[in-house]
């Protein structure tokens, strides 16, 4: 049996699983930094030391979540007998042949690896939380676009009804909207077939609206919308796909119509704020009087001129869903013990924090350094998007 | 003004009535009421057994009706047995039926007996509410002293070195929800195998075995600093980021203004300016978001005091959902959504009389 490793040793060693991430960053980052005055907003992050910064951590666990496979020292679910929360760098007891010989980041209650659990959960983290914020960008525009443009009854009744969701701690919805008991009464499935149509309403009318001059183009674009759209929504929300390929498990379904629920009406509140202060300016007046309608006013006029402040916020509530996603975890609400998602490992983590502190405190430091590069590529972004 | 604020309070009344009603329905669905069955008669009941237990306990009917009752606008529920025995929602085992209210809801105050805790929820709310208000007190007392020092110190020289510094401690505690920094500072300060407590122990500079203990039971019945620095701080920490980004931001736009270089040209110096001049409109924008905290302190709340196992109003909230105990569940969403709007409204209005740019009719 071979020795423990000391501090420096694990350090190498990790470097060395993660270097197709460092080859990946390196070459977003030459690339990059050598066309980034082509590239836009984009471009302009690499201006800022902060951006730069918060983008290399978001990256980092991006590419840690696509290269999972390969980064993973030990099936993230195996359980090696004698490494029940043993120390970092700890050699595999008997390791079998072709066995990685150390647990990086030490082992857990249930004697699995640590270092393979983390990796696993950027992936799970980064499979929902990007997506759930789309989606409820997607609601909050939808709705926001002609609340703030038409005002009226129709503004007085969603506003109230997103302060209603804005009023609710999230901590209780989550305890009423992600049990298994609710799965039986089927209100996820009528939230999920609410929310996930906002998408496809979206996309045809942005379709419909700029191109319906022009019939071919419009038929083409607008069909193809309703085509994948419907085919999507019928496999996501009603898992009535009859191919197959979209489908979602119901547990994460659950989960995600959660999240979406949680942050539309927050979204919501930034479009039709940013609607009301646009809808004054001459350009909007200037449309008005070309005879312009009001959904190509609102979705080809006002919507791209308030992209720098939304693109702001879409950074940041990434990083709010993930600590969502983890305060579930952190409940143990909607997921599977197995899961190494890193709110529940740190839940199964804390109550050993007096004897092994590691289980815990790797995912969370994870968490946090997403978390941080989401909130630090945010501020770069605003801070480059005010200079013009 | 008159106008604005009965306003406010009837769209607020209106709020808590959706709300409740929301969470009623949602505590009081059919999978909900047959576990509730299960747990308080037998597990084994078949579903018919389940259907008469539920009808026999007034779990039956329209959900409108039932709400009103529970909300004490309605009769509570009486039944007669075959047996001739009357029972009743507001009848006590054992009472006369004769004597009993008709109504009974949380408007006569009337809570509901809690299934978890075997006693009535008002008892048990009272106690969870008291010693999360303790908690609640002191993150407070920690949180906005020092958020409003680090902001306006940040806020007064933009881009210097201490406004460096100070920001990216905020945006760093902004990244760190209370599972994550409570996890860290227990492994840091309350591990005997982790963080500096094994050194402390080696020195002989503490006599226990870790710094601080890494719980807040302890705290129930004498609030020490030892044992409720940590729990504080959790909550403190993550509050502590975002209102001192909020003040930066109107200190920074208050310091550009024309009267403060008038009153800098005047020969006032830079500290009378920041004291006199500043302050009080750099402290406009933060005193809402303070107050719109409440809601996040709430959710901070929940998940430190199960981490720290504090038996205040989270954890009881905690319990309450994790065993379907409908009652006090209720009773606590009523609380929280009673907390919120309350400090919604309280921003409001104390907008609108701190601003003095905004006169509303």
């Amino acid at each position: 049996m071979e020795d423990a490793l000391s501090w420096g040793g694990i350090l190498t060693r990790i470097a060395a699983q993660l270097l197709p991430v460092w080859v990946a960053l390196i070459a977003t980052f030459a690339l990059s930094l050598q066309f980034k005055r082509r590239l836009g907003l984009y471009g302009r992050i690499f201006d800022s030391p902060v951006g730069m910064t918060g983008f290399g951590l978001v990256m980092f666990w991006v590419f840690t979540a696509i290269f999972a496979n390969w980064i993973i020292t030990h099936d993230p679910l195996a359980q090696l007998s004698g490494m029940k929360n043993i120390l970092p760098g700890a050699a595999v007891k008997d390791a079998a042949e072709g066995t990685y010989p150390y647990y990086l980041l030490g082992g857990d209650h249930l004697a699995r690896d640590v270092f393979s659990r983390m990796v696993m959960g950027a992936r799970d983290v980064l499979k929902i939380a990007p997506a759930a914020t789309v989606v409820a960008f997607m609601v909050g525009i939808t709705l926001g676009l002609p609340a703030g443009y038409l005002g009226g009854k129709l503004d007085t009744t969603i506003s109230f009804l997103s302060n209603l969701v804005l009023a609710f701690p999230v901590i209780l919805l989550f305890y009423l909207l992600v049990t298994p008991e609710i799965r039986v009464t089927g209100i996820p499935t009528v939230l999920a077939a609410l929310l996930f149509i906002f998408p496809v309403i979206f996309l045809t009318i942005l379709f419909n609206s700029r191109y319906f001059t022009s019939p071919a183009k419009r038929n083409l674009y607008v069909g193809l919308v309703l085509l994948i759209g419907l085919w999507a929504y019928s496999g996501l929300a009603f898992n009535a796909d009859p191919t197959g390929i979209w489908t979602m498990d119901p547990n994460m379904l659950n989960v995600f119509v959660s999240v979406v629920f949680v942050n539309s009406p927050g979204v919501f509140r930034i479009v039709r704020g940013m609607v009301m202060d646009i809808k004054t300016r001459d350009y909007v007046a200037a449309g008005q009087t070309r005879g312009e309608g009001p959904w190509y006013i609102m979705l080809w006029e006002i919507l791209p001129n308030a992209r720098g402040p939304l693109i702001v916020d879409f950074c940041l509530r990434i990083g709010y869903t993930t600590i969502l996603l983890g305060t579930l975890g952190f409940f143990g609400l909607g997921v599977t013990p197995e899961s190494p998602d890193w709110g529940s490992t740190i839940n199964y983590g804390r109550r050993l924090l007096a004897i092994a502190p590691h289980p815990a405190v790797v995912p969370a430091f994870a968490l946090m350094s997403l978390v941080l590069g989401l909130n630090l590529l945010a501020d770069g972004l605003r801070e480059e998007s005010m200079k013009d | 003004m008159l106008m604005f604020v009965l306003r406010r309070i009837g769209v607020m009344i209106l709020t808590a009535f959706a709300l409740t009603f929301i969470v009623f329905y949602m505590t009081n669905l059919p999978p909900n009421l047959e576990k509730l069955a299960k747990s308080e008669a037998s597990v084994r009941m078949a579903d018919d057994a389940v259907a008469s237990w539920l009808e026999e306990n007034g779990h039956s009917g329209p959900v409108l009706v039932r709400y009103a009752q529970w909300l004490g606008i309605a009769p509570g529920w009486v039944r007669t047995a075959e047996d001739g025995t009357i029972t009743g929602r507001c009848i006590d085992a054992g009472a006369d039926p004769a004597t009993a209210p008709a109504y009974c809801g949380i408007l006569q105050n009337n809570w509901g007996f809690s299934t978890v805790f075997k006693q009535p929820v008002s008892e048990v709310l009272a106690r969870s509410l008291g010693a999360t208000g303790w908690l609640m007190f002191w993150v407070m007392a920690v949180m906005v002293p020092a958020s409003l020092l680090l902001g306006v110190l940040s806020g007064m020289r933009e881009g210097s070195r201490t406004d460096r510094v100070l920001s990216t401690f905020a945006i760093t505690t902004t990244a760190t929800p209370e599972y994550v920094s409570g996890v860290i500072l227990i492994a840091l300060l309350a591990s005997a195998t982790a963080g500096i407590s094994p050194v402390l122990n080696e020195w002989g500079w503490i006599s226990g075995k870790t710094l601080f203990p890494g719980t807040a039971t302890a705290a129930m019945d004498d609030i020490t600093f030892m044992n409720f620095f940590l729990p504080v701080m959790t909550i403190a920490l993550y509050g502590i980021g975002y209102i001192a980004r909020m003040t930066r931001a109107s200190m920074t736009e208050v310091m550009t203004q024309q009267y403060i270089r008038t009153a800098r040209l005047k020969g006032v110096s830079f500290r009378q300016v920041v004291m006199r001049h500043a302050l009080r409109n750099a402290l406009i924008a933060p005193f809402t978001v303070i107050m719109l905290q409440f809601p996040w302190l709430l959710n901070g709340v929940v998940i430190v005091e199960t981490l720290f196992n504090y038996k205040g109003f989270g954890w009881t909230l905690v319990q309450a959902a994790g065993n379907n105990d409908i009652n006090t569940l209720l009773a606590c969403s009523v609380v929280a959504v009673f907390v919120v709007l309350v400090t919604q409204l309280i921003s409001d209005i104390g907008y609108v009389f701190l601003n003095p740019r905004i006169r509303l009719a």
